[in-house]
């Protein structure tokens, strides 16, 4: 191998370093500008924001990423004298949470019929899975709402959670991890008489237990910042999830959005940090869409 | 690959009964695809034939025409376009750059693959207000450009809003992309790499002739995913500028959405249809290409 030059490497770093400050800019300013209080809020970003509030306003605003003193004023006005967020926390996890277990109960049996079937229509009816998976959500808007009203679903959290469980992307995703599984396996078990459903669950299963975490955390984070669905199919604010009423709040709140996207953020980030290994392997499994 | 162990001749009885097994297995997704995906999209089909949801008398493909005859439609077509035109080949080719910078030994590789991803958990409200912070009028990059001199502008309602929304993209989707580069990069046999090192091969030559066309599949793939993320954006637009933003923004989502706020089904449907349609032939073309491009590294 060539040698890497010490300046040349030190140029790379240097790259990843200036293109990484950038990425993590938007995380960090949401998490430490959620310990600032009101007036340093208003002080700093009056000048997009304005609340109205008087006192002192930069006139251009003035992005801080360390507040002059830590408070948790924002925090509690959030968590402990409104009760809407944490409602609509709530909201968020009684609807994210079916969607993930329904998707990975009907993919992980989907997956394995994708997997076991070995005739020439299996691909044709994998490939409109990727179609299906690919198409982007404003085309089918309006007849999901129509479904939704002849169902007697609309307006309720099934309007979500049952097109969301019935997504083909973990399908999509797990069968191209299922079909890593040495066929001989399969075979033996076979032979030694276990009936499919068991070589399903006692094969298959154990064996793709990191993929299915992985995929998980994949949709969970992908419904957990969900708003088109929700916007159209649940007109009700109440029922709607944070991640909704986030995008809703005031102007001259600016402060209050900070804390509560930061608290919105927490499982997320929480699951992130410790599945990140499993995630990175489930993204990288996708690598291409044929099947 | 066991594709080929798959394919070998069995009698036609087991595989009828193979086939049956696996529907069996797939019968709930079918189900579940079939109500809330299908029918949908057959829903889509019929309204973009029919002259009301009150008469339903079909009027073949005047819909298309009208739609087709529409200003605003034919603007937000082509923002569309050429927003994906510039966003899509920008997350490929900069995701390569990244992965490749971190496949070379770079000090803290886990916790820079671990930035690069953390876009993806920041809620959507808070990419609004940061970006909006950023790039407002009195917002904190014009004060940069402001030391260089530069006039202000207020970003999103100038000829440059494409750029912030492009940055925007990139910004959210480049940290996925590049780990599907990087697992492709793994795969890429190295003792080829070694031999191309004997022979003296340059790196370009290394990246062009080699890497690149065994990334062939993760280019087809992450292409088919930025396109789709780069229709995804309109979340981010939508929340930023709302239902009626600076021109260049306006996209075939914003005309969905009005569409279905005034209650034209017809038009929506129409569009939606074409959509789908447009999508199904890049997604053929791109196969197509791949196919083409890496033909000779599979197998």
């Amino acid at each position: 191998m060539k040698k890497k030059h010490y300046f040349g490497r030190t140029v790379d770093f240097i790259l990843c370093a200036v293109f990484a400050a950038a990425f993590l800019l938007p995380t960090v300013v949401t998490i430490t500008n959620s310990f600032m209080s009101e007036s340093e809020i208003n002080a700093n970003y009056g000048a997009v924001f304005s609340s109205g509030a008087g006192g002192y306003v930069s006139k251009s605003v003035n992005l801080k990423l360390i507040p002059d003193k830590v408070v948790f004023t924002q925090y509690i006005r959030g968590l402990v004298e409104s009760p809407d967020y944490l409602l609509k926390f709530w909201n968020s996890v009684f609807l994210v949470l079916p969607i993930v277990a329904g998707q990975m109960a009907v993919a992980s049996v989907a997956a394995y019929g994708f997997t076991r079937w070995r005739g020439k229509a299996r691909s044709f009816l994998f490939f409109f899975y990727v179609i299906l998976m690919l198409m982007p959500y404003q085309v089918t808007l309006v007849p999901n709402y129509l479904v939704s009203d002849w169902l007697h679903i609309l307006n309720t959290s099934w309007a979500i959670i049952l097109p969301g469980a019935f997504a083909p992307f973990s399908v999509f995703l797990l069968t191209k991890f299922m079909r890593r599984i040495p066929y001989a396996l399969i075979e033996a078990a076979k032979i030694d008489g276990a009936s499919e459903w068991q070589i399903f669950t006692r094969i298959c299963i154990p064996q793709c237990r990191s993929a299915l975490y992985s995929i998980a955390i994949l949709v969970f984070i992908d419904y957990w910042n969900m708003v088109e669905q929700p916007l159209v199919l649940l007109s009700d604010a109440d029922k709607q999830p944070l991640s909704v009423f986030l995008s809703n709040i005031n102007q001259g709140e600016i402060g209050l959005a900070f804390a509560m996207a930061t608290v919105y953020m927490l499982p997320s980030l929480l699951l992130f940090l410790h599945g990140e290994e499993a995630l990175v392997e489930g993204i990288a499994h996708q690598g291409s869409v044929k099947g | 690959m066991d594709e080929k162990k798959h394919k070998r001749r069995r009698p036609s009885r087991e595989q009828r009964r193979d086939f049956l097994r696996s529907l069996c297995f797939l019968f709930p997704s079918l189900l579940g695809v079939g109500v809330f995906f299908i029918l949908p999209f057959g829903v889509v089909a019929y309204y973009s034939v029919i002259d009301g949801v009150a008469s339903r008398e079909f009027v073949g493909l005047e819909n298309f025409r009208r739609l087709l005859n529409n200003g605003i439609f034919r603007l937000a077509a082509v923002n569309t376009l050429r927003f994906s035109a510039v966003a899509v080949p920008l997350a490929v080719v900069l995701a390569i750059v990244l992965a490749l910078l971190l496949e070379v030994r770079v000090p803290m590789k886990s916790a820079f693959r671990t930035f690069f991803l953390s876009p993806m958990m920041v809620p959507v409200a808070s990419v609004v207000l940061i970006w909006q912070v950023l790039f407002s009028y009195n917002g904190t990059v014009n004060v940069f450009l402001g030391l260089f001199g530069a006039e202000k502008i207020d970003w999103l309602q100038s000829d440059q809003a494409r750029w912030v929304v492009v940055l925007l993209f990139l910004w959210k989707n480049l940290g996925y992309n590049m780990i599907l580069f990087m697992a492709g990069i793994a795969n890429i046999p190295k003792e080829l790499l070694e031999v191309a090192d004997v022979e003296g091969a340059g790196e370009l030559y290394k990246f062009f002739s080699i890497k690149l066309r065994y990334l062939s599949p993760t280019v087809l793939f992450v292409t088919i995913l930025s396109l789709i993320n780069s229709f995804k954006v309109f979340r981010e637009v939508y929340l930023l500028t709302g239902n009626y933003p600076y021109q260049s923004l306006y996209t075939l989502q914003h005309f969905m959405n009005n569409m279905f706020g005034a209650y034209d089904y017809q038009k929506l449907s129409a569009a939606a249809m074409l959509m789908a349609l447009a999508m199904v032939i890049i997604i053929a073309v791109l196969f197509a290409v791949e196919d083409w491009f890496g033909k000779d590294v599979e197998g």
